[in-house]
């Protein structure tokens, strides 16, 4: 008993060791849930896409209405530029929610509750907001560094301040989603935990507590996909209309 | 009693689990450098391959389904728009044609009273000419009747004077005497019995 509320974190082989070069790409669970939440993505997409009926369907529904909550979300916060890459973040969006709500079932694996997984996606963002920038302004892109109305004295402070928040997006970006979902994931864990060894007598509250967290963790597996989402649209933003 | 029971229960169990961990946790999993290859690998791979998807076959169609139905929703309201203004001008077309018929009916009301009162004019108008006419006959005939009435007195006078006369005396008397007496008798209170 007292399993360790870390081993859910565990990544694992399932098969053959598969190596390239020296690198090991084995197929583990967390390529098994990312393959999972993928497949669901794109059969519950692919049936909401398939007919079009005047009067929608359920799935049907559900595919449109995801449709048009990115698309508004887009549009909302990056313009009408960022039309290009609403596929991309639909993509992510999707990926990362079904991703978090895959993990919210007993006994599965959360692949974005690896600060490695999320680290990546946050830096492909980071550096591809970072071209999209440049390519659309040049070196005046640097201006976003420098704000408006700052006075003289304090405009090397801002800079400075300025290109350390640039630099630290990827970090906070990948490190909210995982310190979200590891929390939730280890405290729901350790509530079960208690569950079973204070057992009839004394199980009854953290087994209340559970169930109350695991609504507050469907909430927050929602709203970190969203944030995650509506985060790269404000970077996406920063590079297409450039305020300063 | 149980309460305070229940919260050293839990107490215990804290202060034990953390021991438990502390034993067993060799940190976090996710710091283990082991797997980031692969996962970066294959989260790259499967990532692409969802964007892939999602992009050129299954986010076009949801576009087009939405778009085809809000220019089918567009259409609808079009065509309902149109067939109010064709139901609109419908009326007005039939509210004209009951104001004309209206208005027509009217006309042909006035016409044909101004014509039957025209007609019952002139027949009035020819009757009291008729009877005018006849009038006229008549006074003409009253006239010449009461102008020949005097002269035909007088002859009854004088025939019936001689008449008298000649029953009275037995003899033949001459005509022309009596009718001078009579003329003269007419002439001097003539006014008296035919006054005009």
């Amino acid at each position: 008993m007292a399993a360790n509320p870390m081993t859910q974190f565990e990544v694992y082989r399932i098969g053959p060791e598969i190596k390239i070069g020296a690198f090991d790409i084995s197929f583990t669970n967390a390529s098994l849930f990312m393959i999972v939440s993928s497949l669901a993505i794109l059969v519950i997409f692919n049936l909401g896409a398939k007919k079009n009926s005047m009067l929608p369907g359920k799935i049907q529904l559900l595919a449109e209405l995801s449709y048009t909550f990115v698309s508004k979300m887009i549009s909302d916060t990056a313009g009408s530029k960022a039309k290009p890459y609403f596929a991309f973040i639909f993509s992510l969006f999707m990926f990362v929610l079904f991703c978090n709500m895959f993990g919210m079932i007993p006994y599965t694996f959360t692949v974005t509750s690896h600060i490695i997984v999320t680290f990546v996606l946050a830096a492909f963002i980071f550096i591809g907001v970072t071209i999209i920038g440049f390519i659309k302004h040049g070196f005046g892109y640097l201006k976003l560094f420098v704000p408006s109305g700052v006075p003289i004295v304090l405009l090397p402070l801002i800079v400075v301040i300025e290109i350390i928040s640039y630099l630290s997006r990827p970090i906070s970006l990948s490190v909210r989603l995982f310190a979200n979902m590891m929390a939730g994931h280890t405290m729901m864990k350790v509530f079960g935990g208690f569950v079973i060894s204070l057992g009839i007598v004394g199980g009854w509250l953290p087994l209340t507590f559970s169930v109350a967290l695991t609504g507050l963790e469907i909430l927050v597996a929602f709203l970190q996909a969203y944030v995650f989402a509506i985060l790269t649209c404000i970077y996406l933003n920063d590079a297409l209309n450039l305020h300063h | 009693m149980i309460r305070k029971y229940f919260f050293q229960l839990i107490f215990l169990y804290l202060f034990f689990s953390k021991e438990v961990f502390a034993a067993e946790s060799g940190g976090m999993p996710q710091l283990d450098p082991e797997f980031w290859v692969s996962q970066i690998f294959w989260l790259t791979l499967v990532f692409g391959i969802l964007y892939i998807v999602l992009s050129k076959l299954i986010l076009p169609k949801i576009s087009a389904n939405l778009e085809l139905r809000k220019s089918q929703i567009q259409e609808n309201i079009e065509a309902a728009d149109k067939q109010r203004k064709n139901s609109e001008l419908k009326l007005k077309e039939y509210d004209d044609i009951i104001l004309k018929s209206k208005l027509e009916s009217k006309n042909l009301f006035n016409e044909t009273r101004e014509k039957t009162l025209k007609n019952i004019n002139i027949k009035r108008d020819t009757l009291e000419k008729q009877i005018d006419e006849e009038i006229k006959k008549a006074e003409t005939e009253i006239e010449q009747l009461r102008k020949s009435a005097p002269e035909k007195i007088n002859k009854i006078a004088i025939e019936t004077s001689s008449e008298i006369l000649k029953n009275l005396i037995g003899t033949e008397i001459n005509n022309s005497s009596i009718s001078a007496i009579v003329d003269d008798l007419y002439r001097k209170n003539g006014g008296k019995y035919y006054g005009n």
